[in-house]
């Protein structure tokens, strides 16, 4: 999420003024990017020591949390925007986690890596699993223990009557609306409460 | 980084009554103080730190001619530490019904002549801070930058940012509670039963009689010091050491390490503290309770801040658990105000709060260091 061209595409998926949950915000650069580009404020959620170190320096609100155990301090939409960017792959409670971000905040954000994605494809015809620049990891050792595509996050999303509000890929840093199951890396939903 | 080097204890003295929670109010009083760091001209740089259960003023530096004699936090304190000296002016004061200089049991009550002991008025976080903000009146200090503490400490760092909301631009509070629990109060309560029923405590005037209850010192300082750490650093130092080679078959000698190490804990304790100071610092623990007087609701407490909070937990801090700093995180979450939580992974529970963990010292750093930009040099 440090690629400023990345950042600037999630950036205007939240209104200027929003106040912002970011599940997941890493070193915090996306939201002080919001804070100083569109007013934002909010708070992060991180479990890694360094990332809330880093956040505290940047002068982000950080709370240390697990996000396995769920959002229970977060009232009932008391956030205008929940990001979940590049996290949900890496957690086991997802779909409840999903459920809370539309409960905490009126409008969700997710982005995870699109499995569909055509390379990977490619490489799961020849019999093996991907490797590439947006699933660097081995079968193995991937952090990543949910593998899914953005044909399945619609799915899911409609299962548990969500409404989407926009939906795209992105790939280098630029949104793809054509296609974007087989021609983008990464997935993006904005979606709310149906 | 290095130490604020040699310090002098200084002296305030208060004639107009200090009114207490109780009902009764502190009459002609004195607050003992350090300071260390340098005054800004608008007196925007300073720094309160307040004090546990059994520490002081002295937070940071060493006495001339005192062999360790080092601050109880003293590694975070100083010049190029986390709470940098060279940019904050920092103030440690000890409590009123402390043993360690500012009025308290053993000092003389100006309404019999005779030593307070057990009739020291009874004193709670809230008359401290109220104690404190008159030391900064007497040093013209209207609006500090920050005021830190944990534990106790801690607990009167939240209670500055609900008593004098507008006096405060930064609350960081460590290791602490919104109140004590049942099991912690519980606690206490063996603590003091310890003292009070020591023969050599005498109601609490035994000062008149020329002893010390250091049985039930030793008592309560080894209840307390079991709490302090967690099961995992106890097992780590002490495991199941015997003090011999071979077990001795005693009841009543020392056979294991961690009996040595508690009866020496309990032995230094009762050479230097007070036993009516540590039934009234309980007694402040036990009363803590910001949400009692909005019905038991913390979030409705925290309304009346407006400061920004670091706040600071241990997960093996099972005293001052993380989750009761949760409470407050989500109160301060409700009210929406600027709060950041960092939850240590450190072994050591409670007493992490005055260790030099790097991550804890990491958070402290920065978030001080962001404090100081906000102040004019």
């Amino acid at each position: 999420m440090s690629d400023l061209k990345t950042m600037e595409l999630i950036a205007q998926l939240v209104p200027k003024g929003s106040r912002v949950l970011d599940l997941g915000c890493g070193n915090g650069a996306l939201l002080a990017h919001l804070r100083d580009t569109r007013q934002c404020n909010g708070y992060g959620i991180e479990i890694a020591d360094a990332n809330v170190l880093a956040c505290t320096q940047r002068g982000v609100n950080v709370i240390q949390l697990n996000l396995e155990e769920g959002l229970a301090i977060f009232e009932d939409q008391s956030f205008d925007v929940v990001l979940q960017l590049d996290t949900m792959q890496h957690l086991r409670h997802t779909e409840r986690l999903l459920r809370e971000t539309a409960r905490v905040g009126r409008v969700g954000v997710i982005s995870f890596p699109n499995f569909a994605h055509w390379p990977n494809r490619l490489r799961v015809a020849t019999g093996r699993m991907p490797v590439t620049k947006a699933l660097p990891y081995q079968w193995y050792d991937t952090p990543n223990i949910r593998v899914g595509t953005f044909t399945d996050c619609e799915v899911l999303l409609r299962k548990d009557g969500f409404q989407v509000l926009d939906a795209f890929g992105m790939q280098d840093g630029r949104a793809v609306r054509r296609f974007p199951n087989l021609m983008a890396s990464v997935a993006v939903f904005k979606f709310q409460r149906g | 980084m290095g130490s604020v080097g040699l310090v002098t204890p200084q002296s305030m003295s208060f004639a107009e009554p200090l009114p207490l929670q109780s009902g009764a109010s502190l009459r002609d009083y004195t607050l003992v103080y350090e300071t260390y760091g340098t005054l800004n001209a608008d007196k925007s740089n300073a720094v309160l730190v307040c004090h546990a259960l059994n520490a002081s003023h002295h937070v940071a530096g060493t006495y001339a001619d005192q062999p360790k004699s080092e601050g109880w936090w003293d590694n975070l304190v100083g010049p190029g530490q986390p709470l940098d000296t060279n940019r904050f002016f920092v103030i440690g004061v000890n409590n009123p019904g402390s043993c360690f200089g500012s009025t308290g049991p053993m000092h003389t009550n100006p309404a019999t002549g005779t030593p307070y002991g057990a009739d020291f008025p009874v004193v709670t976080v809230e008359d401290w801070v109220d104690a404190q903000a008159r030391l900064l009146d007497g040093l013209g200090i209207k609006q500090l930058a920050a005021v830190l503490g944990g534990s106790l400490g801690g607990m009167q760092a939240l209670s500055w940012s609900l008593r004098y909301p507008e006096r405060l631009r930064h609350c960081v509070a460590v290791a602490t509670a919104p109140n004590l629990s049942a099991q912690n109060i519980a606690f206490n309560e063996v603590a003091r039963r310890a003292i009070i029923t020591d023969p050599e405590f005498y109601g609490g005037h035994f000062y008149a009689h020329g002893v010390v209850p250091r049985r039930g010192l030793r008592v309560a300082r080894m209840i307390g010091h079991i709490t302090y750490l967690s099961d995992d650093s106890m097992e780590a130092k002490f495991g199941r050491s015997l003090k011999g080679s071979q077990p001795a078959y005693s009841t009543q000698d020392i056979e294991f390490e961690i009996e040595s190490y508690l009866r020496y804990q309990g032995d230094k304790f009762s050479e230097y503290f007070d036993a009516n100071t540590y039934l009234l610092i309980t007694r402040a623990l036990d009363y803590f309770d910001p949400a009692r007087a909005h019905g038991g609701d913390l979030s409705a407490a925290f309304a009346a801040a407006r400061c920004k909070y670091q706040l600071v937990s241990f997960t093996t801090d099972w005293r001052f658990s993380p989750a009761r700093s949760r409470e407050i995180v989500k109160a301060l979450l409700d009210n929406r105000f600027d709060v950041s939580y960092a939850e240590i992974d450190a072994p050591h529970g409670h007493d992490a709060f005055l260790l030099d963990d790097p991550r804890y010292h990491g958070v402290l750093r920065a978030c001080f260091d962001n404090i100081a930009k906000e102040v004019t040099r």
